[in-house]
């Protein structure tokens, strides 16, 4: 089991003729991905690397080829149609790697999924890979991944990779690893990945890495506490020497107040039995201790 | 990008929200006129990208021509120092010379994108004049929060129940209403991230006017925001961030001597606070972006060696979308015959990372080469203080 993506997964990449689709296009490829179709609008009836059909639309790539989960690497002005139109397109999971997506576009664009009944993952995040199932969606280095029991959800990408790197050092595997992205609004939050990690046999322990801003950290662990999260989870909040206000807008921090702050979120996730990384060279080793109390 | 409130108050006039009569003046004497203009007695504004002004002695009551002219020539070439600013403050170019008004009462009215709602809130208070922390800790009761459906916009249903939660009276009500959906209108217009309105003043005569106006436009959107985006003022910003948003950049600029190139905003961030917990200064936070050439990082590198304090520099890239070895290329193209001693202290770990950590080895730089940032700390303890 795994949660999101599986062997089943067939995946259509939006953008698959451009520099960064075409490069991770082939290493998903690599990977084991089952890349099913590519679409580039205007280029439908090529191949991509002579085997891979691409598609004028994404449409198209559902009906001929079957694709049930895309990815986006459209650039950030394309983006917001692209997504609209895979969810248009019936596709259930949707990723958008895509960074610097206009907040204004992200308003509607998130309500169309959720209204269309897909879901959405970021944008601007590193997608999500199950390396039990050889599936890997997005930008990760798929080598650092190792099949096991350990859930990993993050609003970074990079600090994604850092995590999961020292687990499989430690000899811990991943179950599924989901980047959810970075901005302000994105299609999935913490909490409903954490909901999948809940109801998936499979994975034993979560790792949750968060950052200053907003209070998604503070929503997962009042879903923790309320809805009983049985799996014991260790974290790691980032941004404690980040200088105040750099980030946030002036009205921003009020909507949330002093809740934006690392050590407030650190707190947060405390007081519902979470575990802190005391560093972000420690996932590894702290998710060790952990298992080890645990059997 | 912040908006001088100047440009922001000409931004409201077009939406049809009510500022005071006011000139913007660059000079002493352009302040004069504006002055005998609004009758002599007037405000004048010191215009920079920081809040706080009224307490550093940027907003000064005149009662005279003369005096506003001797008020500019105080506040015009200088730096105002609030304290939002730092110590070294923000260039004042230009003042806003305005009409005084009968003031009955001050509001608070504020526009942010909310994450959690997934849209905007409209934010109000009575307590206006004070800044919105303020209020939040010390009465939070008189915080209101509207969440706005971005199908239908911010109704005036909603404008007279915050009204009335404000305790206004129906005259003011019903001016405040046309006014706060016209405020909604632009917020989505031009891509805004935040707009602040304290004081929105109620007049004696109950007419609703932005005394002061803060807008922050969306970064992202300024591609399709063309006109407004010219209106950069880069005299607010650091030199080096000014550059770095040049080139789109995610660089912020701190005080230490170790230079930190690092690829996604959390890997910087958690490098950031490692070098910190171990007792050093990270002198900037950056993000090298996913996707970038040799070209790109080349221009990286440079802008954080341009900062005189550092003293080495730490690259922590873990390879995704960015590949090690473009960032290699990138380091070897930068660094020019001033900084071929600088110590670099390399971690590269995923796409292309073996090609990466080649590369450096042979370009013949001061590359100190550690597998994770516990090695990193132990190398810059044993570089010692540079």
């Amino acid at each position: 089991m795994t949660i999101l993506v599986d062997n089943n997964s067939r995946i259509v990449v939006q953008g698959i003729t451009g520099r960064q689709g075409g490069f991770h296009a082939s290493q998903m490829l690599e990977y084991g991905t089952k890349v099913v179709a590519g679409v580039t609008p205007g280029r439908g009836g090529e191949l991509f690397q002579n085997k891979v059909p691409v598609f004028g639309s994404v449409d198209g790539s559902v009906k001929e080829a079957g694709a049930n989960v895309s990815i986006i690497y459209v650039p950030a002005p394309g983006a917001a149609d692209a997504m609209l139109e895979a969810a248009d397109a019936g596709i259930p999971l949707i990723i958008c790697i895509t960074e610097g997506v206009p907040q204004r576009d992200m308003i509607g664009v998130s309500r169309y999924i959720r209204k269309k009944g897909s879901r959405l993952i970021g944008p601007n995040c590193p997608g999500v890979i199950s390396p039990a199932h050889r599936c890997k969606i997005g930008i990760m280095p798929g080598e650092i991944h190792k099949p096991g029991t350990v859930g990993v959800v993050s609003r970074s990408g990079t600090l994604t990779y850092e995590a999961v790197n020292q687990l499989t050092l430690a000899g811990i595997g991943q179950s599924t690893c989901v980047g959810i992205g970075g901005d302000p609004i994105v299609g999935s939050s913490f909490v409903e990945i954490l909901e999948l990690f809940e109801a998936d046999p499979e994975t034993e322990a979560t790792v949750l890495i968060g950052e200053i801003g907003g209070t998604k950290e503070q929503e997962a662990a009042e879903f923790i506490r309320s809805r009983g999260y049985t799996k014991p989870l260790v974290f790691l909040i980032v941004g404690q020497s980040a200088p105040p206000g750099k980030r946030m807008g002036h009205a921003g921090a009020i909507i949330t107040g002093i809740a934006a702050l690392a050590s407030e979120k650190t707190r947060a996730l405390k007081e519902v039995g979470g575990i802190a990384a005391p560093t972000a060279g420690e996932i590894g080793s702290t998710m060790l201790t952990v298992l080890g109390n645990k059997t | 990008m912040k908006l001088h409130e100047y440009q922001a108050k000409e931004l409201l006039a077009t939406y049809k929200v009510r500022v005071p009569r006011g000139f913007t003046a660059y000079t002493s004497s352009e302040t004069r006129k504006a002055a005998q203009n609004l009758g002599g007695s007037c405000v004048v504004k010191a215009q920079v990208h920081a809040g706080g002004r009224g307490k550093a002695g940027g907003v000064r009551l005149v009662s005279s021509p003369q005096e506003a002219e001797l008020v500019a020539g105080e506040l015009l070439g200088t730096r105002l120092v609030t304290f939002q600013t730092g110590p070294e403050g923000v260039p004042v170019n230009a003042v806003l010379v305005e009409e005084t008004l009968e003031v009955e009462r001050e509001l608070y009215i504020g526009m942010v994108i909310d994450g959690s709602t997934g849209g905007a809130v409209l934010i109000a208070s009575k307590a206006g004049g004070m800044e919105i922390e303020q209020i939040a800790t010390e009465s939070p009761d008189l915080v209101h929060q509207v969440p706005i459906d971005p199908i239908v916009g911010l109704q005036p249903f909603q404008c007279r129940l915050l009204s009335g939660l404000m305790g206004l009276t129906n005259e003011a009500t019903r001016a405040i209403t046309p006014l706060l959906v016209a405020l909604y209108q632009l917020f989505v217009d031009v891509d805004c991230s935040m707009v602040e309105i304290n004081p929105m003043v109620v007049t004696t005569n109950q007419e609703i006017v932005a005394l002061d106006a803060k807008i922050t436009l969306d970064d992202n959107a300024l591609y399709r925001q063309k006109a407004l985006a010219e209106l950069r003022d880069e005299s607010q910003e650091d030199p080096l961030e000014a550059e770095a948003l040049r080139k789109s950049i995610a660089y912020v600029k701190l005080d230490g001597d170790v230079g930190c190139l690092v690829n996604g905003a959390g890997l910087a961030m958690a490098t950031m606070d490692t070098v910190r917990a171990a007792g050093f200064e990270p002198a900037n936070f950056l993000d090298v972006g996913g996707g970038a050439d040799p070209e790109r990082v080349a221009d990286t590198v440079r802008l954080v060696l341009k900062d005189s304090n550092v003293k080495r520099v730490l690259v922590n890239v873990f390879g995704g979308i960015a590949r090690c070895d473009e960032i290699a290329k990138g380091i070897v193209l930068a660094m020019s015959k001033d900084h071929q001693l600088t110590p670099i202290i390399v971690r590269f770990l995923g796409t292309n990372m073996e090609e990466g950590k080649r590369i450096l080895q042979e370009s013949g730089l001061n590359v100190h080469p550690i597998s994770d940032l516990t090695e990193g700390i132990a190398v810059l303890k044993g570089l010692g203080t540079a």
